[in-house]
């Protein structure tokens, strides 16, 4: 089996980019990201065809050595129109997101602010104000738990 | 007998086609969605009767014979499933349905729930009976589809939040499944799985590694397999609370029902299954310690959900027929007992305003029924004798010991172990919630609570509502289901063990699709 170098590379390239892009916060780029990795998975079920031969008709003279395997395109007919309903669905979850929150991210699990927020309480009655946490801290404003946060308080912080 | 296996998708697609032509008249769109997954259920029964009886049934879906046309197979390990799921999403709709007759459709936009609720039973079922591995892939697409829609039902702030975790998610699983089946077309020129089995043996153990890799970090998202499991906690509980008894009990499943598929039919040498193992013993353990620091039940139950798939994978890593029979009882058991838990959470939710175990209490006094609902299927999931939980974990560490490498005897340790936190953690909620008093609940100084994490979204308190009938008597009919498992624990153990004799080793499957000779 030969497959064409350009294919092969367009196909890297192409999920370079969408894993990049599907790990950003922006919703928008996610939904980039996930076309680019649909696409590009698409690319390579067309390379795994094989040899490229000739239109796949049944007629007179054709022979099965010289035809393109047929399989891999109807596979990845059925691949695209699933990615474009579910690219349909994401795009109205982006909307919808925007229109209640009026950003475009991916929100702070709450779960997560919520361990930050406990440990830096804890810190808060057990470390000597003076050279312990900051206690200036504000879990109001500071929503995103730092990585310092995250540690047990007392540990090698 | 062939017709009865299309028409278990074919039944509930069109139902749901009628089910959303009815929209605007939700009694007869009710009625559409019920007739058409009774009529399903029956299907499901006559299917594994005459599955049972004759063996595999395989369908060339347009008359094409098997490995160039579509091959629907039903073998014993099918039929199971596909019965198990009819019936628990026959009873979580009746669920439903109570829940909607009671308040009204405010909350969830009842026109589309029940077509989008059968166009996923049918992906569920295209899934289980497919035997075409971009079949199942096209069955994880249906239902992944529809779970999107039912997840995000009403569009609330916090359903969005969790819905786009799970759609990324499952969208990332998807890509990695359509990869691997580009790659295993790549390498074997088929996607029949039968054919597939046939010839994996002569691909290079490297190109067959990859492979079973991929499968597996596919499958294993969304069978929600440590360390893969990150998203489930966060997206389940937030779904209303039918939705999420459903989505736990079956849609974790179907991954499961994949991994068994593949690991014993593509590739029964086995070559992961000391990887698996560690898997098992990670999502068990990690699990259940997640489970033991929740405050609410919803969130609780979800850790357990995934600590259990633990046990599953354990016995498909055993690989040997009894594990296998062990494992696919373990499915059957955890299908209808989850979903029963988070039934009777949706109860406690009603009649108690919340489901936070610190916030909870005197719920035995209010409504003893809920009580045992509850009770029930919580000493059944932490394994207690004589339920299914401990049948199924028994046949496990059996298999295990059969086995009798130290790994597999940590294993069983750990099972056992992950077994009585899990009935702790259930145990304990069900003592704040049920059986302390009101007065108690005032004085919360109490050491079994003091180091639960508070899921902040998880504490809403929404307004205490009187407990339709027709929730109670579905709930009531899953809790006599899982008791079924224990009454009929001998031919039901009989059955799965036939159903892994079919799959164990491959040969008897790839002869019931390709024929002797081939």
């Amino acid at each position: 089996m030969s497959a064409s170098l350009i294919l092969i590379v367009i196909m890297a390239v192409m999920y370079a980019c969408g894993i990049f892009m599907l790990l950003e916060r922006s919703m928008t780029r996610v939904l980039i990201g996930f076309l680019l990795l649909g696409n590009a998975t698409n690319i390579l079920i067309l390379i795994m065809a094989g040899d490229i031969g000739i239109a796949p008709i049944v007629g007179e003279g054709t022979t099965a050595e010289e035809i393109h395997d047929p399989l891999p395109q109807a596979l990845s007919l059925t691949a695209i129109v699933i990615t474009f309903g579910i690219s349909a669905f994401l795009l109205a979850l982006i909307y919808r997101s925007w229109y209640l929150g009026r950003k475009d991210e991916v929100e702070d699990d709450e779960e997560d602010i919520a361990v930050g927020e406990r440990d830096v309480a804890v810190a808060d009655e057990e470390s000597d104000p003076e050279y312990g946490v900051d206690t200036d801290f504000d879990p109001e404003i500071h929503v995103e738990p730092s990585a310092d946060t995250l540690h047990r308080p007392g540990g090698s912080v | 007998m062939n017709a009865l296996v299309p028409l278990v998708v074919l039944i509930p697609l069109l139902g749901a086609a009628v089910a959303l032509i009815t929209g605007r008249r939700p009694r007869a769109q009710a009625t559409v969605t019920v007739i058409a997954l009774s009529a399903t259920l029956v299907d499901a029964v006559l299917l594994l009767g005459a599955v049972d009886a004759g063996g595999t049934i395989v369908v060339e879906v347009g008359g094409w014979a098997a490995p160039w046309g579509i091959a629907l197979v039903v073998d014993r390990l099918s039929a199971l499933m596909v019965l198990v799921s009819a019936a628990v999403l026959l009873a979580v709709l009746v669920y439903t349905i109570g829940q909607g007759l009671a308040d009204g459709d405010d909350e969830t936009p009842v026109s589309i729930y029940n077509p989008t609720y059968l166009v996923m039973a049918a992906g569920v079922f295209v899934a289980f009976i497919a035997g075409d591995l971009f079949n199942l892939y096209v069955g994880f697409e249906i239902l992944l589809a529809a779970s999107y829609v039912l997840l995000t039902l009403g569009g609330t702030r916090a359903r969005i939040r969790a819905g786009i975790t799970y759609i990324v998610v499952s969208l990332l699983s998807s890509l990695l499944f359509l990869a691997s089946i580009a790659m295993i077309y790549g390498a074997v020129g088929t996607v029949n799985i039968a054919q597939i089995a046939q010839r994996m043996h002569q691909v290079p153990p490297d190109v067959q590694m990859i492979i079973q890799v991929m499968l597996l970090i596919a499958f294993g998202i969304k069978a929600a397999v440590f360390p893969l499991s990150f998203w489930l906690p966060d997206s389940y509980p937030t779904a209303p609370a039918p939705v999420t008894a459903v989505f736990a009990g079956l849609l974790t499943k179907v991954g499961v029902y994949a991994i068994l598929r593949t690991e014993t039919v593509i590739f029964p040498d086995d070559a992961l299954s000391g990887v698996l193992m560690i898997v098992a013993l990670l999502t068990l353990v990690i699990g259940v310690l997640g489970a033991v620091a929740q405050a609410d039940i919803k969130r609780m139950l979800s850790f357990t959900l995934l600590s259990h798939i633990g046990y599953m994978i354990f016995g498909i890593a055993l690989g040997t027929v009894a594990g296998v029979a062990a494992a696919i009882y373990y499915i059957i058991h955890h299908i209808i007992v989850q979903t029963t838990l988070f039934l009777a959470t949706g109860l406690v939710e009603r009649i108690g305003g919340n489901t936070s175990i610190n916030r909870l209490a005197g719920l035995l006094k209010l409504s003893p029924v809920v009580g045992v609902l509850f009770f029930i299927p919580a000493l059944n999931l932490g394994g207690i004798p004589p339920f299914s939980g401990f049948i199924g974990k028994l046949g496990l560490f059996i298999a295990g010991a059969e086995l009798g490498t130290p790994l597999a005897y940590i294993l069983i340790a750990a099972g056992a172990v992950t077994s009585l936190l899990t009935l702790y953690a259930l145990m304990r909620a069900w003592n704040m919630a049920f059986w302390r008093s009101s007065d108690e609940a005032k004085d919360d100084s109490s050491s079994v609570t003091e180091h639960l994490a508070e899921a902040p979204g998880g504490v809403q308190t929404i307004t205490k509502r009187s407990v339709p009938k027709l929730m109670t008597r579905a709930t009531a009919a899953m809790v006599l289901l899982s008791l079924a498992l224990t009454f009929f624990a001998g031919p039901l153990f009989a059955i799965s063990t036939r159903a892994a004799q079919d799959v164990v080793g491959s040969d008897a499957y790839v002869h019931a699709v390709l024929g002797k000779d081939k």
